[in-house]
């Protein structure tokens, strides 16, 4: 990165799409930085796959324009399309064809020659492990190998940007953490990679990311940004009886959310409360004891999406 | 849309070979593209027959002489009709029909030999005895009707005397002996084409939309045009092969001449393939699922099997029924392969059929690459 203007992949103002009668993606303003990981993170139907759709030009927005790579959309999108890399949350390469036939399909479609497409074909099975199943069906293939194949594919033609939707949602935890490591060799080549989760984990390992709800972006900046500016303290308490206590904090307007966690009940008091600890103390009974703790991004999800979202952005 | 990507062959070559693979690898398919024309053709060719033969009759014969059962010998030689029953009195005869044990009754009456010699002697031109035949089944009955005007060999009548009076003769060019397998089998391939062209190629487009593979298809640089030409080519190679089968096929079994100008068989039968699979093409923007595909190619097929003159003359048909099928691509390969097949037409003989075509396909192409958006909205 630029010390000075870091250069942007994806800009975005009022970026909207209307489908009938709702609005799937609303007034979404974006500032992506060349060569970071940036993430969306959102539940399903906060309109992360269709911003994204958007943003490869599958979709054409409603309002709003989007520059992508310099190129404006939807009108660049075809030149647009030779840049970009997009791995769909669905496999989308071919059931019936090999591994190899896969690879060499999409290398011929991005105008590889040859030579080059088996340079990079062996490349990129070395790199993604692929090797050994390079004869094999994708079909047959082992979820976490699918996901392989498809990052192998997406990435086929060197993308300087990737979109990766809901990518890792049919993997074991140890396929995830390997395929982080290729994201972060990726990006550390320079690759801009956006990604769409609704795992706190991988939200957690971003650059930067952007929460979503309902369409509209809720909050965003580095996890730790969002940790910093979130609009809560976090305590938890531990004692007898927690259920009971539960139901009676969640009655409290200052009360955020609880959330029980094995022994320990974890909960969100707003800033808007002062002296959030000597307030929640008052509330609990003495047996329990309540300790500050510091802020996880499920916290920042929570305190800046559903109700809590309502109560400090009324209507 | 900019030109900044251009047209290249080589994406659609690729998607050829995938296409190619893909379809080598569908074992059902595969055994499809053969199965059809050849279970049809021995469907049409053995099952659907208009050449009647051994109508089941029925035997009334009340003269009982040597001359009643010379007649009787001739007319079962002719083998139109077959007698497996004889009755007494008409009563039984008349129940035999109506339950359907058999189609027609030959009913002589007692004084048979006098209306013999009378009509022999030329002094009258009464007939000399009665078909009663069930009239439900037109084509049955029609073809017993073709036996009033046997030849009567009777040793006593004056050799060469024909007692039927005709006043035109016929003779059938190219089908002498009116077998209906040789105007089916041509026919046959229009059919099968229209099928499994227009099937395979909606399927084929619909499919990747439905399994996904669309949505990262179009996030690549691949151009419309060269996605339908890569999904088109390989079916013109199918469907060359499933004519080829059909001919030789028709040949072994039925003996249907093979066509002495295979050029010109070529050439009409690429412009229906072509203008078959645009209609696929067609199809495949607007269904949306392989089953919706499937359903629009059957709204296509039954008028193509019904209208093209496949089964029913052209000619014969009401002139509402007569414009749909001038607007389908079958009536006119029907028209133009029977002529190449049977008549031994050049395809330049043709052009009313040629020119549809050509415009059909030019028409459909349009309409397909312009219906087909490299977008999800």
């Amino acid at each position: 990165m630029s010390p000075i203007q870091p250069e942007l992949a994806i800009e975005t103002q009022g970026l909207s799409k209307r489908f009938q009668n709702y609005f799937a993606v609303n007034q979404l303003d974006l500032q992506i930085q060349k060569g970071t990981i940036y993430g969306f993170l959102g539940p399903n139907g906060c309109g992360k796959s269709t911003t994204i759709r958007m943003l490869t030009g599958l979709l054409t927005p409603s309002a709003g324009s989007a520059k992508v790579l310099g190129y404006q959309l939807p009108e660049q999108a075809d030149e647009l399309r030779l840049k970009i890399g997009y791995m769909t949350q669905k496999f989308s390469l071919y059931d019936n064809l090999s591994v190899l036939e896969n690879l060499d399909f999409v290398g011929q479609i991005y105008g590889l020659t040859r030579s080059a497409r088996k340079a990079r074909i062996a490349e990129l099975a070395e790199l993604y492990h692929l090797n050994d199943k390079i004869k094999v069906r994708a079909g047959a293939l082992s979820g976490g190998q699918k996901q392989r194949l498809a990052l192998a594919a997406a990435t086929m033609h060197q993308p300087q940007l990737l979109f990766l939707d809901e990518p890792t949602s049919a993997v074991d935890p140890e396929n995830r953490r390997e395929f982080w490591e290729r994201l972060f060799d990726l990006s550390d080549q320079g690759t801009t990679i956006l990604v769409s989760t609704h795992y706190m984990d991988e939200a957690e390992r971003c650059h930067a990311l952007a929460i979503l709800e309902q369409g509209q972006k809720r909050a965003d900046g580095t996890p730790k940004q969002l940790i910093a500016q979130m609009h809560a303290a976090v305590f938890e308490v531990s004692g007898d009886n927690l259920r009971q206590l539960r139901n009676a904090l969640m009655a409290r307007e200052s009360v955020i959310s609880t959330a029980q966690i094995g022994e320990r009940l974890r909960v969100l008091v707003s800033l808007d409360q002062p002296q959030p600890e000597v307030w929640l103390k008052a509330q609990v009974s003495t047996e329990h004891q309540v300790e500050q703790t510091r802020p996880s991004l499920e916290d920042v999800f929570v305190a800046n999406t559903g109700a809590a979202y309502v109560q400090r952005h009324p209507l | 849309m900019s030109n900044a990507i251009r047209f290249s062959a080589a994406r659609a070559i690729a998607i050829m070979i995938k296409e190619l693979r893909q379809l080598a690898r569908d074992r059902i398919t595969f055994a499809m593209i053969v199965m059809i024309p050849f279970a049809q053709l021995m469907l049409f060719g053995y099952a659907i027959n208009t050449d009647v033969r051994h109508v089941p009759a029925g035997l009334l014969d009340f003269a009982a002489t040597s001359q009643s059962r010379t007649l009787v010998q001739d007319l079962e030689a002719s083998q139109v009709v077959q007698f497996i029953r004889r009755f007494d009195d008409l009563k039984q005869a008349e129940a035999a029909i109506t339950n359907g044990e058999v189609a027609a009754v030959l009913y002589l009456p007692a004084d048979f030999e006098r209306r013999l010699l009378t009509r022999e002697l030329q002094l009258s031109t009464a007939p000399i005895g009665q078909w009663i035949t069930d009239g439900s089944d037109p084509v049955l009955s029609g073809a017993v009707s073709g036996l009033r005007q046997m030849p009567l060999s009777d040793p006593r009548a004056v050799q060469g005397v024909d007692t039927s009076s005709a006043v035109f003769e016929i003779v059938n060019y190219f089908n002498p002996e009116k077998r209906s397998a040789v105007n089916i089998v041509p026919g046959l391939i229009a059919v099968i084409l229209t099928m499994t062209m227009i099937l395979f190629t909606s399927a084929a487009i619909v499919r990747e939309r439905e399994q996904g593979n669309m949505e990262f298809l179009i996030t690549t640089p691949i151009r419309p045009i060269e996605l339908m030409l890569g999904k088109i080519v390989p079916y013109i190679l199918v469907g060359l092969l499933q004519m080829g089968i059909i001919l030789t096929l028709g040949n072994r079994l039925f003996a249907v001449p093979l066509p002495v100008d295979l050029f010109s068989l070529l050439v009409i039968t690429l412009l229906f393939i072509l203008a078959s699979l645009t209609l696929g093409l067609v199809i495949s923007t607007q269904a949306q699922t392989q089953l919706q595909a499937m359903q629009m190619t059957i709204f296509i097929l039954l008028p193509s099997i019904l209208l093209s003159g496949f089964m029913f003359p052209f000619s014969a048909m009401p002139e509402p029924a007569q414009w749909i099928s001038e607007l389908l691509p079958a009536t006119h390969y029907v028209r133009m392969i029977r002529a190449v097949v049977l008549r031994e037409a050049h395809w330049s003989d043709l052009h009313f059929d040629v020119g549809y075509l050509l415009g059909f396909i030019a028409v459909g192409m349009t309409i397909a690459t312009l219906r087909f958006k490299k977008r999800l909205d």
